[in-house]
């Protein structure tokens, strides 16, 4: 199978036996020893201050070995985050989320837990709840964060988290044929990644060890450290590959607070969240964006103006840095002279949205992606003619002052276009819509990789990436043997052990391909020079004697193998270890912090057929096309390319949390918030990747598995407009939304039609 | 049987051939003996109400979801789990095709894929695509393999006579 230009076939994916056998440990799947079982203490509503707490018939349940409540924690209680340390390891004074903790139970066995943690009393009295940026923007309303929390903040006494304002030209003197202004909403959507969350804590000296399904150990590192002022050096994580993360495992959650337990009750402490808990910790910040854009004649944007509120929810976890990202490409990959963005991250009494697939990106392409497919039907052209029309070319700026267009993104374009059938005849209630995405990668931040030569010569890779199904660890494993010349089975890669594996900032922002990849290669040639200088000292020849290539070390007169060779070293100069980094600099005054590594480009199209009597959309084709600059390894890309596009056929068509007035999620769970199914996807999918080699990453690649989802919502949109007639701009396009679009039409058609026709 | 709550039952099953006692409490599930008691973790837990599948084995030749079932009912029962779905170190054709067509990302929810998929060719050796669908409807996947499993599944199938 071809592989990107990388010497031998693309292999199959490393770790997928054990996933097929069952063999693979999962976090949930380790045994420990003495441990005790947690179970937390929520109440049945979202906001309400905690007036007292009973614990003393939970004490009395049979295996129960402990309660904490927030009176025995440290005080003022201990705060963590990855960008302010604002949520504390249990409720304080006040719940402000349905499932936030106000109490932790800890016994021998799940049952006896959960058992406790039922006989737990909490006196509470149940307040108003923030659930929507209407209610948050409500003067009447309570302030979700006390204002002495936030001093010196203009926006202390206001529900707002914080606002940006960016953009570039006047919007004012934008000389517009017609402008268009609408509202789009995006739904609250939880990450439902199939492995729950689980975590281990167990004591360590004077630190402790983290067991967590993460996807960024060294982030937690740093937080469990920072919420106890600790040496980073206090705090082991031991990241076994997640069960699925999609930005849900990337942050921290209970590690915090399973760490003071563990360190109380002196024994290892382990808490699974149920399915039901998960929903209750994880989602994507929901969002409104008001969009207006002007366009010309001819169909070019003169101006947008995007104004989106993220509804974050009660603590800021990593959501100052999704809006951030996300509304710095609220423009979209178009050229346009005028652009004003606003972007404003408000609190809520609900669950603290995180990172999700995307990043803050899919709210505001819902929208603006929309609003140019309706431009082009004002004018008469066609929706890939608008684009084609606004869309930078290959090095054209389109936000000033950053990374151009690093693709052929009408290449792409034009492939979604070609693979949908774009100008083929359409049947009845049948509709095409296709979109664009466009998403800011990784900016300043390092990836570092180690490459181990043992004295057989096989090869161990250390790397503090995590791999959570986007297959990393086969990526890694064909650099390694291409760069060393090593086969496939004799390179392990090593992952998740801050103890062990040396940093790597994240993975996340479809960066690991790039960032450590890159890493990695460099690991590798440095372990191959270190190799030939140690070898050439032994020997006491010259450097330039000694040639390491293609797993054979060459001296004059001589082929060795890598073990040859290093046996010849061994007794005094050890084994041979190589250290690559790779890095993107901080650039002062960035909105981001950097220039975007790379853009992660998509375009997506489909087909689809509504039935006018009920409102079901029933997907006909599919053609998801990123620009992938070159695909390592092929199979991977694409079956991530179609996991993204289907994931965001969930918020497009089906998914959304509801909250009663009590603030309680009501769809807690499969049945009740349906995620895409088997029998949900289109009849047809394509993936096609688009390889130009212009990426930065190994053999020209960039990073890919967000953009499927992206700018999918506007394409399905569009199709359901053209199939049924009808213009919907609030997420998801659920059967009785259009349905009701289509009564309202019917009706609205009856009553406009004359007089004696309507009566016929 | 009349059992007082909080009593220990015996029960016998067989696991992938294997013959296993052990002690459960009335309201336990077989899928807390094949993951506490067994150590047979294979077999994933996520949902605990039959929504989401990966907890999917084979009980007495119908695919079940062990959540939802209670130890005792599996008494004198032979259970499949992924552990025994390879035979003597061979991969079984299910678990060769899940892997060859790419449809395996993070794995949580393959165990519980491949023994429906299983289940589904032992019913119907030769389904339609609309079949294979049917088949795996009850098995949630959030990478979204989705196409991956019914091409494997196909393969299998094609390559049965």
């Amino acid at each position: 199978m071809k592989n990107g230009g990388l010497s031998g076939d693309a292999p199959l994916r490393v770790g997928g036996v054990e996933r097929v056998t069952g063999t693979q440990r999962y976090a949930a799947d380790l045994q420990f020893e003495n441990v005790l079982h947690l179970k937390l203490v929520h109440l049945n509503c979202g906001h309400a201050r905690i007036k007292s707490i009973d614990i003393s018939d939970a004490l009395k349940v049979a295996g129960v070995r402990g309660i904490v409540t927030t009176a025995d924690l440290p005080q003022p209680v201990p705060r963590f985050g990855p960008t302010i340390m604002d949520w504390p390891l249990l409720a304080v004074n006040e719940t402000k989320f349905f499932g936030e903790p106000v109490a932790v139970v800890a016994a021998e066995t799940r049952e006896e837990a959960q058992a406790g943690a039922d006989a737990v009393k909490v006196d509470f009295e149940e307040l108003p709840a923030v659930l929507s940026i209407d209610d948050a923007l409500n003067p009447e309303m309570p302030l979700v964060r006390e204002p002495e929390l936030r001093p010196g903040d203009k926006f202390a006494n206001t529900n707002i988290f914080k606002e940006w304002n960016l953009g570039h030209g006047n919007i004012e003197g934008a000389k517009s044929a017609f402008v268009l202004e609408h509202e789009y909403s995006f739904p609250m959507v939880t990450h439902f990644a199939i492995e729950p969350h689980v975590f281990i804590a167990a004591p360590d000296d004077d630190g402790v060890t983290i067991w967590s399904p993460n996807q960024h150990p060294f982030v937690l590192q740093k937080v469990v450290a920072a919420t106890f002022k600790w040496p980073l050096s206090r705090v082991r994580i031991i990241a076994p590959d997640p069960g699925g993360g999609f930005g849900g495992k990337g942050w921290p959650l209970y590690e915090p607070l399973l760490t003071f337990l563990a360190l109380k009750f002196k024994r290892p402490v382990r808490l699974l969240l149920t399915l039901e808990e998960t929903f209750q910790n994880v989602r994507r910040a929901s969002a409104r964006a008001q969009v207006r854009s002007g366009f010309d004649n001819e169909g070019r944007l003169t101006f947008q103006e995007v104004s989106t509120d993220y509804l974050i929810g009660a603590y800021a976890a990593v959501a100052p840095r999704v809006v951030s990202k996300g509304c710095f490409v609220a423009g979209g990959p178009y050229i346009c002279p005028r652009v004003k963005i606003r972007a404003r991250a408000i609190m809520s009494h609900t669950t603290p949205s995180t990172a999700f697939r995307g990043f803050g990106t899919p709210q505001g392409s819902w929208g603006v992606e929309s609003q140019l497919t309706e431009a082009a039907a004002r004018l008469g052209i066609d929706p890939v003619e608008i684009r084609r029309r606004n869309l930078p070319k290959y090095r054209e700026e389109f936000i000033p002052n950053t990374t151009p267009c690093d693709g052929n993104w009408h290449q792409v374009m034009d492939s979604a276009a070609e693979h949908i059938g774009w100008y083929a005849p359409l049947a009845k209630n049948r509709g095409r819509g296709m979109a664009l995405g466009v998403k800011s990668s990784s900016t300043a931040a390092s990836s570092q990789a180690m490459a181990r030569l043992l004295f057989d010569g096989s090869v161990l890779i250390l790397s503090g990436t995590s791999d959570m199904g986007q297959g990393a660890r086969t990526v890694y494993t064909q650099l390694a043997s291409h760069e060393l010349g090593v086969a496939n089975n004799r390179i392990r890669i090593v992952m998740g052990d801050t103890n062990v594996v040396p940093f790597d900032n994240s993975t996340s922002a479809s960066r690991s391909t790039v960032f450590m990849g890159n890493a990695i290669l460099s690991a590798c040639s440095d372990l191959k020079s270190k190799f030939q200088q140690q070898l050439a000292d032994e020997l006491e020849i010259s450097a330039d004697e000694v040639v390491v290539e293609a797993g054979v070390v060459k001296i004059p007169g001589r082929n060795m193998t890598f073990a040859e060779a290093l046996k010849l070293c061994l007794p005094t100069r050890g084994e041979i270890i190589g250290l690559g980094t790779y890095g993107n600099p901080p650039v002062e005054g960035h909105p981001l912090g950097a220039h975007p590594s790379f853009w992660e480009f998509n375009a997506v199209a489909t087909e689809l057929e509504v039935d006018p009597e009920t409102g079901v959309v029933r997907l006909i084709k599919l053609v998801v096309v990123s620009d992938v600059g070159e695909a390592l390894n092929p199979l991977q890309v694409e079956a991530q390319d179609e996991g993204s596009a289907i994931m965001g056929l969930g918020h497009s068509l089906m998914e959304h949390m509801v909250h009663d007035q009590h603030g309680r999620i009501v769809n807690l769970g499969a049945l009740d918030y349906r995620i895409p199914t088997i029998k949900d996807i289109p009849l047809v999918l394509e993936s096609v990747l688009i390889e130009n080699g212009d990426g930065p990453g190994p053999m020209g690649s960039k990073g890919v598995g967000e953009g499927g989802l992206l700018s999918i919502a506007a394409a399905v949109g569009a199709a359901v407009n053209q199939a049924a007639g009808v213009s919907i701009r609030d997420l998801p396009l659920t059967a009785e939304r259009i349905w009701r679009a289509i009564q309202e039409k019917r009706v609205n058609e009856k009553q406009s039609l004359p007089e004696t026709v309507a009566s016929r | 049987m009349i059992v007082a709550a909080g009593e220990a039952i015996s029960i016998r099953v067989t696991v992938n051939g294997e013959v296993r006692s052990v002690k459960v409490l009335s309201h336990h599930t077989l899928l807390d003996v094949l993951r506490i008691q067994l150590g047979l973790t294979g077999t994933k837990e996520c949902c605990l109400q039959g929504e989401c599948g990966a907890c999917t084995v084979i009980l007495n030749g119908r695919a079940v979801d062990a959540c939802l079932v209670f130890a005792v009912e599996a008494d004198e029962g032979e259970v499949l789990t992924i552990e025994g779905l390879a035979s003597e170190g061979r991969l079984d054709p299910l678990q060769t095709a899940f892997l060859e067509k790419g449809a395996v990302q993070c794995g949580f929810c393959i165990p519980g894929m491949l023994l429906s998929a299983k289940y589904l060719l032992k019913t119907n050796p030769h389904p339609t695509r609309e079949e294979v669908q049917h088949g795996l409807a009850g098995n949630l996947c959030r990478c979204a393999g989705y196409y991956r499993f019914i091409e494997g599944v196909l393969a299998v199938a094609e390559a049965t006579p």
